[in-house]
């Protein structure tokens, strides 16, 4: 390794050097510059590239006391701890005196002298972070092909780590990557149902791990995860973070086997008069002390906040990088709103009106929230789905090539009755126990109502029928802390996909029009082409949805009062046919079609356009409700 | 205890009832152990290669006889170091055999609580030779200059001056009900004092609010050094308690509990300064562990000699003894569990209130060890005020191994607890809602209160994303104040209901759930629930058995968690008629009764009930009534004080301002996000202590107007041979008016309040109880669910029909259709089927005729 990579390879080397520099200067506020140090790096090109990433290299390739990034969710908050921030060791032969640094380090040195007048105690945060639920395989893959730390078992393997974890993460050892693909290959949507005869299937350990660890529950908030988990020790400014934020952190890897020493039996015994010991219970400890091997510490050095996790946008650590990248996509994108535009009304059977919807689904966002009021959320409720040849699931496929995170919720009613959606307190172990519904900004969650079958809602089926609800009308999922309940608002994009009308409340529903006869329907799925990986056209369309998100929108006076207009004269000829509740309906339409065009504020004809297709699909649905006589 | 003289079998476990008698002294107990107070530890027997702080204090402890000159003369000379922190507590041992009065025959009680001092890292004091003790003693005119080591506290002055502040302190306007039954011109904590000699319970509550205005610097002191300060409190105390009630007889010494800090309010804001301090802090118990025995002294018997000696535990280990000091044998000393003392000790996980975190993060938890007859005080779910000490621990990774994990374990030893919910069972509860107002935020507030539009603001302030419906907003508003409780219970009408209940009703999609929603997330204590999704079990309560105990456990519903809050019930019209029977009692009576799995009691619900209905035929149908479009039993109807219609007006100005309203939603700036937020802040303290303290009555004035406004009421249906108000309107009235009050900060209602409330009820009713095929306000449709018009018209038809039947003559039997076209072809009106039904009903209830099948017979 060239010496220059030094600040990855040995950062503790680096925070030490400035540590033991300040200590003749005592007011050069070493701690802020050490942060400045690892920021400043980061900012050169490319450097970020450079830090070997936690979500794509095993574990057991990284050097322990390195520097890793590690692209995560935050999962729970724990409790902040006190530590020695700086401490005092005795030699034992000498009897002399050392201060040491205890920032960024999970253990201290031999012979702290707990009475030494020169300690300083400090206060950090614990996060437990995990991989962001639901991310595609297209985006780990392509993020981890981005990397340029490309670290070589030989020179970084560290005989330090225990024996067992890494003979058992042997089978990966040979071709990582490709492993990791085939194990997070695209996700089934059959493999979800499957999984619903289990009620926490969800949270086992990978599944080369379970052997060791099939006691320890990640807590993943979808079934079926993958990737490590990470207890993350924030320094500095904890406050700015909240609970289901999207970062990227980079710290100091923390793998001490003396953390995992905890579990060992031996101890026990010797905690028995220990009365701040045995005080916890066993769960707890399980929980916030895991084996180093399988839940590492992360030390945080500095961390972004993702506002996507798009790789194929810039990241926004960059900002005018990012501006000129959006100017040059901007110039782009009703052409490939065309593009898409065909795709889809290829996949979703020759509905063009349809597909409309769709883009307009797929790029919605709750932008701001008026007291209760989350406005920009654009549910979408696709009915008349048809059942044969899976069609819903290959719908999601589809839907998951596109959008960065996803999740499949097979709405039946087995399903229904047992997951866990709403995340929940356990007190016993003192955690977070997560459920599905705790997901990043702008998932998209697939609702296929299709599966639902006849049948009775127990309890929790209501329950979670109603967070689905809550979920959608005011984009909250009140999370149950069995004593209160507590109000966690989220940006989840809803999708649902049914035959009749959804029985969950919609902004929005739309009645599928296929142009494919009945007996032509499994010949053209079967025909129906799904774009190739990486092609080109994919990510444009990766890109074109990710960027709409992101634009900035305005109303100007001029539309303002045209709209107003629109508004009273609509209602002057028949009040029936628009309330205050369509008006909502079609300004976010609006909004979201001059986004979805590329425009920043709204024109007069965007306006017309939105209007022209709420009439459209107002029509189709009277009409659906004229032919269907029991339809509400 | 730590006393050597401990009886065994009384001192385990608590309470100690036995005198100690002298047999129990160990005879060959060396004398240093006579001298050890709780702090010592076994001193010369058990040197310690880590001895912590107050262990090298003992030593030292004769010496500072010899340079202390004792304050009091009449004190001989070897009880002078009871002054000192050193010896707190009366070691029992040297006054065994003495009779159980006065300081020294009481025994001292251990206190765990402070006593953990010595699994704190005392650092400073270590590293310092014994001989540099900081109790520097030089004589001065002020008396002793000893000051405790590592702090600037005078054990001296410090007694002094709590002395001075017990016997002196006066708080002419203090609310607190554990005052209650004080003289409170008198000195305060002399009448506790007093109490504590006639009830014997040892422990003296003091508010340190109290000694901060009394004394600032006895207060810092307090809060800085509580486990050097409050022994000194506890000496002083006693020696005050002792020397004014010599005969009184306690079970142990007075323990002084200081609560009310002020250093910390919330659990977020605990950082490493307040290692070691005395801090309150307020959170929600969540689990609570079994009492754990924590063994604070062992006792260890030769087995060759039957030599004892007992060892101190020190953080949490015994160092056994190797060799036997009498016979010398080595390893020959064996643990007596039986012998040993232990403390009670629990702990206790509390987590932060709802209410005082930060959006988007989790609540912290702490935990908290009780001590004593601290334990089991708290149950899981009690909201607390915790005052306690602060301390943080080392981790050892491994007790083999040297290096530790540089994290601390942090806990809170439990001095004192204050439930803050803990009278809410049992009857109003507001004082226990103290939330606390600064004085800028009270001036505020006044200065809003003042101001003549405050009302038309508030109401403006509520919901601003809803559009219009100014009525409905002010009427909410009301609500959330609220009237004045009143209590009849003595003349034997029970409580009368505060709470206004409101019921929103009118077409889908006219933001009402947003309204609800909004309610919910302003007022402290609201539910919210939907029709669809709620039982009647989910409203009220029900019995489950807890997966812990596996006992039967009451859980709260909806109703009974917002007492004293707002209930917010959307799709109110979808509610089984099961469920929404309950509603009954809850929203006149405001108690609920439950009669379950052998649990039978009353529940207090008094919670207003903000309601959503949807009309039956999804679209209000502006000719039917009330009743007839939302098909709700009247007599739940009738317990609403105001219903409102949220119709579409369909008209062109409205539409308009409705459209400019709902386009600026989607393009306004941050900012003005920003100035909203904060109104709804200033609305949450508004009404916080508009509801607290301000307790509106009836004005001579207000009384008049109201009862004119009720007669007047009663003449306008009275012209028409209808009712048009029935004293629960009147109530109505009374409650609104009140609320009126209270939104203008005054203590009288007034006739513009009256006003003011005759116009809103007007206006709900008037929406509500228009007869829609006479157009007059008829409040029979809601109190017994048929207009009177269309009873009239029942009556007539049913005379018709009656004259009818009479002029066909003797046809015992006709038929039912028959009858009904030749009804309808006398009478010039229009006669529905229903009507028909009606009136066939009417006269059978006459005992006219019977109806069977689909002929009619007369009877008689």
């Amino acid at each position: 390794m060239p010496s220059t990579h030094d600040w990855i390879n040995d950062p503790v080397g680096v925070v030490e050097g400035m540590f033991a520099a300040s200590q003749s200067n005592p007011s050069s506020g070493w701690e802020a510059r050490a942060v400045e140090f690892f920021k400043d790096r980061l900012k050169e090109k490319d450097a970020h590239t450079l830090v070997p990433s936690l979500n794509d290299i095993p574990m057991h390739y990284l050097k322990p006391n390195s520097l890793v990034k590690f692209r995560c969710f935050i999962q729970d908050m724990f409790d902040p701890e006190f530590y020695m921030g700086v401490y005092e060791t005795v030699d034992p032969a000498t009897q002399a005196k050392t201060l040491r640094c205890g920032k960024y380090k999970d253990v201290t040195e031999c012979g702290v002298d707990f009475n030494s007048k020169n300690t300083v105690t400090a206060e950090r945060q614990t996060f437990y972070c995990v991989p962001i639920p639901g991310e595609n395989p297209w985006v780990k893959e392509r993020y981890a092909n981005s990397s340029q730390a490309r670290v070589v078992p030989s020179t970084s393997y560290v005989p330090s780590r225990q024996k067992r974890s890494y003979e058992e993460d042997d089978d990966m050892d040979t071709q990582p990557q490709k492993q990791r693909e085939a194990h997070a290959g695209p996700q089934s949507p059959t493999e979800h149902h499957g999984n619903g005869d289990c009620k926490r299937q969800e949270t086992e350990a990978p599944s080369s791990q379970t052997t060791s660890a099939s006691h320890l529950d990640l807590n993943f908030p979808l079934p079926g995860e993958k990737g490590p988990s990470c207890l993350v020790k924030v320094y500095e400014d904890w406050d700015s973070f909240k609970l289901n934020d999207m970062l990227e952190v980079y710290g100091i890897l923390s793998v001490s086997p003396a953390l995992s020493a905890l579990a060992d039996e031996k101890d026990a015994s010797a905690n028995l008069l220990d009365p701040t010991e045995s005080m916890e219970t066993a769960e707890e400890q399980r929980v916030h002390c895991p084996p180093a091997s399988l839940v590492p510490r992360l030390h945080m050095l500095y961390a972004k906040q993702l506002q996507h996790n798009n790789p194929l946008l810039p990241s926004a650590a960059t900002s005018e990088d990012s501006s000129a990248f959006l100017a040059s996509t901007l110039s782009e994108m009703p052409s490939v709103r065309e593009e898409l535009l065909a795709y889809l009304t290829h996949v979703l059977l020759g509905d063009a009106l349809a597909a409309e919807y769709l883009i307009l689904h797929l790029i919605s966002n709750v932008y701001v929230r008026r007291d209760v009021l989350p406005l920009g959320k654009f549910t979408l409720n696709m009915s008349g789905c048809p059942t044969v040849a899976s069609y819903t699931e290959r719908l999601y496929q589809i839907i998951q090539q596109l959008v960065p995170s996803s999740h499949y919720l097979g709405m039946s009613l087995q399903n229904m009755n047992q997951i866990r959606l709403v995340p929940k307190k356990d007190y016993v172990a003192n955690r977070l126990v997560s459920g599905a519904l705790q997901l990043a900004k702008n998932t998209s969650l697939y609702l296929d109502e299709t599966q639902l079958e006849q049948g009775q809602l127990d309890t929790t089926g209501v329950r979670n029928v109603t967070a689905l609800g809550n979920l959608i009308s005011w984009q909250k999922v009140d999370y149950d802390f069995n004593y209160h309940q507590m109000e966690f608002p989220c940006n989840i994009n809803v999708l649902i996909a049914s035959e009749g009308r959804s029985l969950l409340p919609s902004d929005c529903q739309i009645h599928l029009q296929t142009q494919v006869a009945q007996s032509h329907l499994e010949e053209y799925l079967s025909t129906m082409h799904m774009l190739s990986q990486a092609s080109s056209q994919l990510n444009k369309f990766r890109i074109y949805l990710s960027v709409a998100r992101l634009l900035d929108y305005s109303i100007s006076d001029e539309v303002t009062k045209s709209v107003e207009d629109d508004f009273v004269d609509m209602r002057k000829d028949d009040p029936q046919s628009i309330s205050a509740e369509d008006l909502h309906r079609m300004l976010v339409v609006a909004r979201l079609l001059s986004l979805s065009q590329g425009q920043t504020s709204l024109s007069r004809d965007s306006w017309l356009r939105a209007k022209h297709i709420e009439a459209l699909r107002r029509s189709r649905m009277e009409q659906h409700k004229c032919v269907n006589g029991n339809e509400p | 205890m730590s006393s050597p003289a401990s009886t065994p079998g009384g001192r385990k476990r608590g309470r100690n009832t036995n005198p100690p008698t002298p047999s129990s002294e160990d005879p060959t107990s060396p004398p240093s152990q006579r001298r050890r107070g709780q702090d010592s530890s076994t001193g010369d027997l058990m040197p310690m290669p880590t001895s912590p702080a107050t262990d090298i204090l003992s030593p030292a402890a004769p010496q500072d006889t010899s340079l202390l000159s004792s304050p009091r003369p009449s004190v001989p000379p070897n009880e002078v170091d009871m002054s000192s922190p050193l010896m707190y507590g009366t070691p029992s041992s040297r006054i065994e055999g003495t009779p159980r009065s006065g300081v020294r025959g009481t025994p001292a009680r251990q206190r765990p609580d402070l006593g953990s001092v010595r699994k704190a890292p005392q650092v400073d004091l270590h590293s310092e030779p014994p001989s540099a003790d900081g109790a520097v003693a030089s004589e001065s005119n002020a008396g002793q200059r000893l000051v405790i080591w590592g702090t600037d506290v005078n054990v001296g002055t410090c007694k002094e001056k709590f002395q001075r502040f017990l016997q002196r302190f006066v708080d002419p306007t203090s609310t607190e009900d554990e005052n209650a039954g004080l003289d409170l011109n008198e000195p305060l904590y002399m009448q506790k004092l007093e109490e504590i000699s006639v009830v014997g319970d040892p422990v003296m509550n003091v508010n340190c609010r109290h000694v901060q205005s009394f004394d600032a610097e006895l207060y810092r002191q307090l809060t800085c050094y509580p486990q050097e300060v409050i022994p000194t409190f506890d000496m002083a105390v006693n020696e005050l308690f002792f020397e004014r009630f010599p005969d009184s007889f306690l079970e142990y010494q007075i323990q002084v509990r200081p609560y009310n800090a002020v250093k910390t309010k919330s659990m977020r804001s605990l950082n490493p300064e307040d290692i070691d301090q005395l801090i309150t802090i307020s959170g929600m118990v969540i689990r609570t562990s079994q009492l754990i025995p924590e063994m604070q002294e062992a006792f260890f018997q030769c087995q060759v000699c039957a030599y004892s000696t007992r060892v101190e535990v020190d953080r949490g280990r015994i160092a056994e003894p190797a060799v036997c000091r009498h016979c010398n044998t080595t390893h020959s000393l064996a643990l007596i569990h039986n012998r040993s003392v232990f403390s009670d000790k629990q702990m206790i996980k509390i987590q932060e209130s709802p209410e005082d975190m930060p959006a988007g993060q989790t609540p912290h938890t702490t935990i908290v060890y009780a001590h004593n007859d601290l334990v089991d005080k708290v149950q899981p779910g009690d909201r607390v005020n915790i005052t306690g000490i602060y301390r943080a621990v080392p981790m050892r990774v491994n007790p083999r191994q040297s290096n530790v994990k540089s994290v601390y374990k942090t806990h809170i030893d439990a001095i004192h607890f204050r439930k803050t919910d803990e009278k809410r069972l049992h009857g109003l509860d507001e004082e226990a809602e103290q939330k606390l107002f600064t004085e800028d935020r009270v001036q505020t507030l006044k200065e809003l209160a003042a101001k003549p539009d405050v009302y038309e603001r508030l109401s403006s302030a509520l919901a601003p994303s809803i559009y219009e419906h100014e009525d409905i907003k002010k009427g909410i508003l009301l609500q959330l104040f609220g009237g004045t409780r009143k209590d009849f219970s003595q003349t034997g009408r029970g409580n009368f209901r505060a709470e206004v209940n409101i019921l929103l009703c009118g077409d889908p999609g006219t933001s009402k759930s947003q309204l609800l929603q909004y309610v919910y997330n302003l007022v402290p204590r609201g539910q919210y629930t939907s029709g669809k999704g709620s039982s009647a079990v989910g409203l009220t309560a029900y019995v489950m058995k807890d997966p812990e105990t596996r006992q039967l456990v009451l859980q709260t519903g909806a109703l009974v968690l917002s007492d004293n809050g707002i209930c917010c019930i959307d799709e109110f019209d979808k509610m089984s008629d099961n469920t929404r029977s309950v509603l009954h009692e809850v929203m006149e009576q405001q108690t609920l009764s439950i009669a379950k799995a052998g649990i039978i009691c009353q529940l207090n619900a008094r919670t207003a009930v903000l309601a959503a209905a949807n009309p039956v035929e999804s679209q209000w149908n502006p000719k039917k009534t009330t009743i007839e479009n939302i098909q709700l039993p009247h007599t739940l109807l009738s317990r609403f004080d105001l219903i409102f219609l949220m119709l579409d007006p369909q008209d062109e100005a409205y539409d308009r301002r409705l459209a400019h309203h709902l386009v600026s939603l989607y393009y306004q700036t941050e900012e003005q996000m920003e100035e909203e937020f904060l109104d709804m802040a200033v609305l949450k303290d508004y009404i916080a202590y508009a509801r607290t303290y301000i307790n509106p009555r009836l004005s001579e004035e207000a009384s008049q107007a109201l009862i004119e406004a009720y007669v007047d009421m009663r003449k306008i249906g009275s012209g028409r041979g209808m009712v048009s108000a029935y004293p629960r309107q009147l109530e109505s009235l009374i409650r609104l008016a009140e609320a009126h009050a209270k939104v203008r900060f005054s203590e009288k209602v007034e006739t513009i309040d009256v006003e003011e409330a005759k116009r809103l009820h007007r206006e709900a009713l008037k929406q509500s109880a228009t007869d829609p095929r006479t157009g007059f306000v008829d409040i029979s449709i809601l109190t017994t669910g048929m207009s009177a018009t269309a009873r009239k018209r029942k009556e007539e038809v049913a005379q018709a029909l009656k004259k009818l039947i009479q002029a066909k003559g003797k046809t015992p039997a006709m038929k039912y259709q028959q009858l009904l076209d030749d009804l309808r072809g006398q009478s010039e009106t229009a006669i529905t089927k229903e009507l028909f039904d009606e009136a066939l009903r009417a006269l059978a209830d006459e005992d006219y005729l019977t109806v069977t099948g689909k002929t009619v017979r007369l009877l008689a």
